[in-house]
C-alpha cells in the first residue's frame, strides 16, 4: 500500500506565498503577544517564570467558585484569581479550581499567600466544628501514628509495621480509587484489613472535608527569574549547538537556512500559545526545544536527499534538485509528520491538564516545524544559490556540497 | 541462517533478557505477580509529580556566616590591641568584608602592622585612602570563598541530619547546582512540608549565658539606664519572654543584660530528649546533656554563680532564665511554650546542631498523591493510545515490514525502560512526555528506511540489494537527525537542573540512543532473515 506516489510539484516556484503565509502567522500571533505583553509584561509565563503561588484544590462536588471568592475576599486576597478546570478523567466536572496569587503577595515569606489560602478554606469549607482532624487531607504518615495510638486492631505491643501498611493502604484508596476525596467511611470497605473496627475508629475520630488539595506550588521572585535565564541559554545554546553540528555536516548555509527555519517555527508557535491563551512553563520550554530537534529532523532529511541528488544532477538547476529531493521525501515527510502528529495529538487529548500546553506546543509544533523545511529552509538555499549564480562571482554551491559530499564517503 | 545472522540474534535476545531481567528480574527474582509488581515499582523510579511529595529549593543567606567572621576579627583584634597596647581611635565593622580601624597612635603603627599581617592572615590590610593613620582590611578573596563553601557544607549536613532525624522516606538533600548558595530538599510522600520546613529553618543556636544584673527589664532603655546608660564592656542585650508566672496569661516581652561570651554552645550537647513539664503541667520542655569537657567548665561555673541568673538562649532569644540554686554538672533543662510537638522538634534540632546562617524558601511545590496517580494513569494512557495508533498504522501500511517495524518499536521501548532501571533514573512526567517522543522518533526512522527500500524497489533494485541500500542511505540521515535531537536534548538537560524537564531530557536521549540500536541493528537483523529465507528474485512485503 502506498500514498505520494511520484508527485511532481514545484515547491520553489511558490516560494513567496510560504513566506506570505509564514509572515501572516507571525504577524497574527506577535500582534497577539505583544498586545498582551503590554497589558501585562508577565502574562505570557506560567507560574515557573512569573513566580507567583498555585493552589490546585478538587471539591468533592461542583466547585463554590463565589463562596471561594468570598472567603479570599474576605481574608484580604481580593486580588487572587480563580479559575475552574475541567478534569479529563470526566469531562464536564467542575469540581477542580485553581486559586492562584500574584507575585507581590508571596514575596516576604514565601508561603503566607498558600497558608492564607488554605485558611480561608479550611475556615469556609472545613468539615465541623468538633476539631475532628479531616480524612481528606492526612498523609500516610500521621495516619500511621494516630492508628498505632488508637490500636483499633487490639494488636499491642505486636502491631510491627501492621498500621504503617493499613495507613498506606487507606490513604492510597482515597487517593488513587477516589480521586483524592472520600465522602463516606464505607468506601473504604473494599481495603484489605479494613475491618469494621478500624472503619468505626476512623468515623468515630475523623471528618471528611469536602476539600482536598491536589497540588500547591510557590516560586520565589529568584527562583522565577533565574528559571527565565536559564530556559532562555538553553534554547540559545540548543540552537548554536544544532547550526556548529549542521554546518559540520553540510554547509554553513544549510546550517544557517535550518537554524532560521526552526526560530521561526519557536516564534509562530508562542504566538499561537498568546492566541489560545496557554502560559509559558518549564515543560513547555521542554516542548519547544523538542519541536526544534524535530523541525530540525524534516529539515535534514531533506538537505540530506539535496546533497544525495546533487551528485547526480549536475547539470540540473538547483531549484529543481531541491524540488525534487523534497517530491522523493515527501511521503517519508506525510508519513512521520502524520503519526507524530497523531502522537501529540493523543497526548494532548489525553495527557491530562499538565501535559495540555506542552502537548499544544507539539501539536503546533509538529505543523509549523514540517512547513517550515519545505516552504522556509529550503528556499533560503535556493535563494542564496541564485544570489550567487546571479553575480557570477562563486561557483555553484551545488558543486561546493557536492564536494563536501564526496568527503563524507558513503556507500 | 548464516552464522553471522545468528550471533545478531544472539545479541539482540541476550540484551532483551538483560533489559527485562533489569526491570523486573530485582531485587528478588519473582516468583509470583505481587513480586513482580512490587519489583516494577521498586525498579522504576517515579518522581515527586507521579509520586506526590514535597519539593522545597531554599537559599543559605551565607552572608552572614561571612558577618559573623567579621564580628569575630572584630572583637580578636580590638582585644589584642588593647592586650599589647597599641592606641587606636576606633575600630568598626565597615560591612560583611571590611574592617577600618582609625587613628591608630603613629607610635605603634609598626607593631599594628606586625599584629595584622602576622595573625589576622585572612585580611589584606591597606592604608585608608582620606585618613592619616587610618587602615582599611579587606577579607581575602579565598577566605570568603572557603567561608562561602565551608557554611553550604555544613548546612546541608546539617539539614540532611534534621530531615533524617524527622523519619521521611527517601528523602533527597542536595545542592540544586544552579545557583551555590541553593539546597533542594526533595521529600516523597509528604503531601504538607510545613512540619518539614519549620525543622529545617530552625537555627538551633542554643548558648547558657550569664545574666548581667540578674534581672530582666522592661525596655532595653531600661536595661542600659540600669547601668548608667552604657552596656557592660562584654556584654550584649537580648530580649526574651518573662517567666511564665500564671499560665495562660501571655507572657511579656523583656530584656536581659548578657554576658557576651557563652558558657556552653549547642556545639557542647551531645543530647537531648523532650520530655512532659513538670513544673507546668500539660506542657513539654527539653531536657539537655552535655560533653564531658563542657561539664568540666559548666560545674565550676555554676559553684561560683549559685544565686546568680542564667539564661538559656536559643537563637538570640532567652527562652528561660532560671536562678542557680547548687552546682549543675552535666545537664539542664530548656522550658518553654511547647507543645509535645514542638519540644520533640526542638530536641531533634539541638540534637542536630545549629546552622552556621539562617535560610530563606525560594521554591515550595506540594503534589498531592492523587493528582500524581492521575498523571501516572493519563501518561500510561497516552503512552499506551500513542503507541497502538502508530504500531497499527504501520502494519497497515508496510505489511509484513511493519510487523519489523513494531518488533522494532518494542524493543527500543524496553530498552528504554531498562536503563532507567539500571541507571537509577527517576521518570517524570515530562518524561513520559519523552517516551511518547521516542515513540514518534522511532517511527520516523522506520519510515525513513522502508520508504527508501520502496524507492529502490521501484528503480527495478531486487529485495536484498534494496535492503541494502535502503539501510545504507538512510543510516547517515538517522544519525544526522539523532544527533541534532540529543544535542538539545542535552542543553535540555543541563539548564534543566532541579526540575522535571531534566527528566524529559534524560529519557530522550536514552531512548534516541536505544533507537538508533534498534531501527538499524534489530530492524536490519529481521530483515535479512527474511531475505535468507527468500529467493533472490522473490517478493518483499512491504
Amino acid at each position: 500500500m502506498e500514498f505520494f506516489h511520484g508527485v511532481n510539484i514545484n515547491w520553489m516556484g511558490k516560494a513567496k506565498y510560504f513566506v506570505a503565509l509564514s509572515l501572516i502567522l507571525l504577524a497574527v500571533g506577535w500582534i497577539s503577544l505583544l498586545h498582551r505583553y503590554s497589558q501585562n509584561p508577565d502574562a505570557m509565563y506560567g507560574i515557573d517564570f512569573r513566580g507567583g503561588t498555585l493552589v490546585y484544590v478538587r471539591f468533592a462536588g461542583k466547585a463554590p467558585v463565589d463562596q471561594i471568592r468570598k472567603g479570599l475576599q474576605q481574608a484580604g486576597l481580593a486580588n487572587s484569581t480563580i479559575q475552574g478546570i475541567s478534569d479529563s478523567q470526566n469531562l464536564g466536572s467542575q469540581n477542580d479550581v485553581v486559586i492562584g496569587l500574584e507575585q507581590s503577595q508571596t514575596d516576604e515569606s514565601l508561603d503566607v499567600g498558600k497558608q492564607k489560602i488554605l485558611d480561608v478554606l479550611h475556615d469556609t469549607f472545613g468539615a465541623d466544628t468538633t476539631g475532628k482532624p479531616d480524612f481528606n487531607s492526612i498523609t500516610a504518615s500521621a495516619l500511621t501514628a494516630d492508628l498505632t495510638r488508637r490500636d483499633p486492631l487490639s494488636l499491642g505491643v505486636n502491631a510491627g509495621d501492621r498500621y504503617t501498611q493499613l495507613a498506606a493502604q487507606l490513604t492510597d484508596a482515597r487517593d488513587k480509587d477516589h480521586d483524592g476525596i472520600i465522602t463516606n467511611f464505607d468506601q473504604l470497605k473494599t481495603v484489605p484489613g479494613a475491618t469494621p473496627a478500624v472503619l468505626s475508629v476512623l468515623a468515630n475520630n475523623y471528618s471528611l472535608g469536602t476539600f482536598a488539595i491536589r497540588d500547591a506550588e510557590i516560586v520565589g521572585p529568584k527562583v522565577g527569574a533565574q528559571l527565565r535565564h536559564q530556559a532562555f541559554w538553553a534554547t540559545i545554546y540548543a540552537l548554536g549547538g544544532m547550526l556548529v553540528y549542521i554546518a559540520f555536516r553540510f554547509e554553513w548555509v544549510y546550517g544557517a537556512a535550518a537554524v532560521i527555519a526552526v526560530f521561526h517555527d519557536v516564534l509562530i508557535t508562542l504566538g499561537f500559545f498568546s492566541l489560545f491563551h496557554y502560559e509559558i512553563s518549564l515543560t513547555v520550554i521542554a516542548a519547544l526545544l523538542t519541536l526544534v530537534g524535530y523541525s530540525m529532523n524534516d529539515t535534514i532529511v531533506i538537505f540530506d536527499r539535496v546533497r544525495e541528488n546533487l551528485r547526480l544532477m549536475k547539470r540540473e538547476p538547483f531549484a529543481d534538485i531541491v524540488n525534487k529531493s523534497i517530491n522523493q521525501t515527501l511521503s517519508r515527510t506525510i508519513l512521520t509528520s502524520g503519526l507524530t502528529f497523531l502522537t501529540v495529538l493523543v497526548l494532548y487529548l489525553m495527557g491530562g491538564e499538565v501535559l495540555r500546553a506542552f502537548s499544544f506546543a507539539m501539536v503546533v509544533g509538529v505543523v509549523v516545524g514540517t512547513y517550515s523545511s519545505f516552504g522556509i529552509a529550503a528556499p533560503i538555499v535556493v535563494l542564496w544559490n541564485k544570489y550567487h549564480d546571479g553575480k557570477g562571482s562563486t561557483v555553484r554551491a551545488g558543486s561546493a556540497a557536492g564536494k563536501r559530499t564526496a568527503a563524507v564517503a558513503r556507500s | 541462517m548464516s552464522s553471522q545472522l545468528k550471533w545478531k540474534f544472539i545479541t539482540i535476545l541476550a540484551l532483551l533478557l538483560f533489559c527485562i531481567y533489569g526491570v523486573i528480574g530485582l531485587p528478588v527474582f519473582p516468583t509470583s505477580l505481587t513480586q513482580l509488581k512490587a519489583n516494577l515499582a521498586d525498579r522504576i523510579k517515579l518522581g515527586l509529580d507521579l509520586k506526590g511529595g514535597s519539593h522545597l529549593v531554599l537559599q543559605v543567606q551565607v552572608e552572614e556566616a561571612i558577618g559573623q567572621r567579621c564580628d569575630q576579627s572584630v572583637d580578636q583584634i580590638s582585644k589584642q590591641l588593647h592586650d599589647k597596647n597599641i592606641g587606636f581611635g576606633e575600630i568598626r565593622r565597615v560591612d560583611d568584608t571590611h574592617i577600618e580601624v582609625r587613628d591608630v597612635a603613629p607610635a605603634t603603627s609598626g607593631s599594628f602592622r606586625d599584629l595584622i599581617n602576622n595573625q589576622f592572615t585572612d585580611w589584606a590590610m591597606v592604608p585608608e585612602a582620606g585618613q592619616t593613620n587610618g587602615y582599611l582590611l579587606t577579607m581575602k578573596p579565598s577566605v570568603i570563598s572557603d567561608l562561602r563553601k565551608s557554611a553550604m557544607d555544613q548546612s546541608l549536613e546539617v539539614i540532611t541530619r534534621r530531615i533524617n532525624a524527622l523519619g521521611l522516606t527517601e528523602p533527597t538533600i542536595a545542592f540544586t547546582g544552579r545557583s551555590d548558595d541553593e539546597i533542594l530538599v526533595q521529600l516523597p510522600g509528604e503531601g504538607d512540608p510545613t512540619r518539614a520546613k519549620s525543622v529545617i529553618q530552625a537555627g538551633g543556636q542554643l548558648q547558657l549565658t550569664l545574666v548581667e544584673g540578674d534581672q530582666p527589664y522592661p525596655s532595653q532603655i531600661a536595661a542600659m539606664a540600669a547601668n548608667g546608660g552604657v552596656l557592660p564592656a562584654g556584654s550584649i542585650i537580648v530580649p526574651g519572654q518573662a517567666d511564665a508566672g500564671t499560665p495562660g496569661q501571655p507572657s511579656q516581652q523583656v530584656y536581659y543584660i548578657l554576658a557576651r561570651a557563652p558558657i556552653v554552645t549547642g556545639q557542647d550537647l551531645v543530647g537531648a530528649t523532650p520530655q512532659p513539664s513538670t513544673n507546668n503541667p500539660g506542657q513539654y520542655e527539653v531536657n539537655f546533656h552535655l560533653s564531658t569537657s563542657a561539664a568540666s567548665r559548666f560545674g565550676p561555673f555554676t559553684e561560683a554563680n549559685v544565686g546568680h541568673r542564667m539564661a538559656i538562649v536559643l537563637d538570640n532569644k532567652v527562652y528561660t532564665a532560671p536562678v542557680i540554686n547548687s552546682r549543675i554538672e552535666d545537664s539542664g533543662v530548656i522550658e518553654g511554650n511547647f507543645s509535645q510537638d514542638s519540644a520533640q522538634d526542638l530536641a531533634l534540632v539541638l540534637r542536630a546542631g545549629a546552622l552556621p546562617a539562617s535560610i530563606k524558601y525560594l521554591e515550595e511545590r506540594t503534589v498531592g498523591p492523587s493528582l500524581g496517580a492521575d498523571s501516572i494513569r493519563q501518561g500510561v494512557r497516552a503512552s499506551i493510545g500513542s503507541l497502538v495508533v502508530v504500531m497499527l498504522f504501520l502494519v497497515f501500511y508496510y505489511r509484513l515490514s511493519g510487523v519489523n517495524a513494531v518488533v522494532a518499536l518494542v524493543l527500543n521501548l524496553v530498552i528504554l525502560v531498562a536503563f532507567m532501571a539500571y541507571a537509577g533514573a527517576v521518570l517524570t512526567l515530562p518524561g513520559i512526555a519523552g517516551v511518547i517522543l521516542t515513540i514518534g522518533m522511532g517511527v520516523d526512522s522506520n519510515v525513513l528506511v522502508f520508504e527508501r527500500i520502496r524507492e529502490e524497489l521501484r528503480n527495478g533494485k531486487v529485495p536484498a540489494p534494496a535492503v541494502d541500500t535502503g539501510f545504507n542511505r538512510a543510516f547517515l540521515t538517522i544519525i544526522d537527525t539523532h544527533v541534532t535531537t540529543i544535542v538539545s536534548a542535552v542543553f535540555l538537560f543541563l539548564f534543566g537542573s532541579g526540575t522535571p524537564v531534566q527528566g524529559f531530557a534524560i529519557t530522550l536521549v536514552i531512548g534516541l540512543l536505544a533507537n538508533v540500536f534498534t531501527s538499524i541493528y534489530v530492524s536490519r537483523a529481521i530483515f535479512d532473515y527474511h531475505l535468507s529465507r527468500m529467493d533472490r528474485q522473490g517478493h518483499l512485503s512491504i
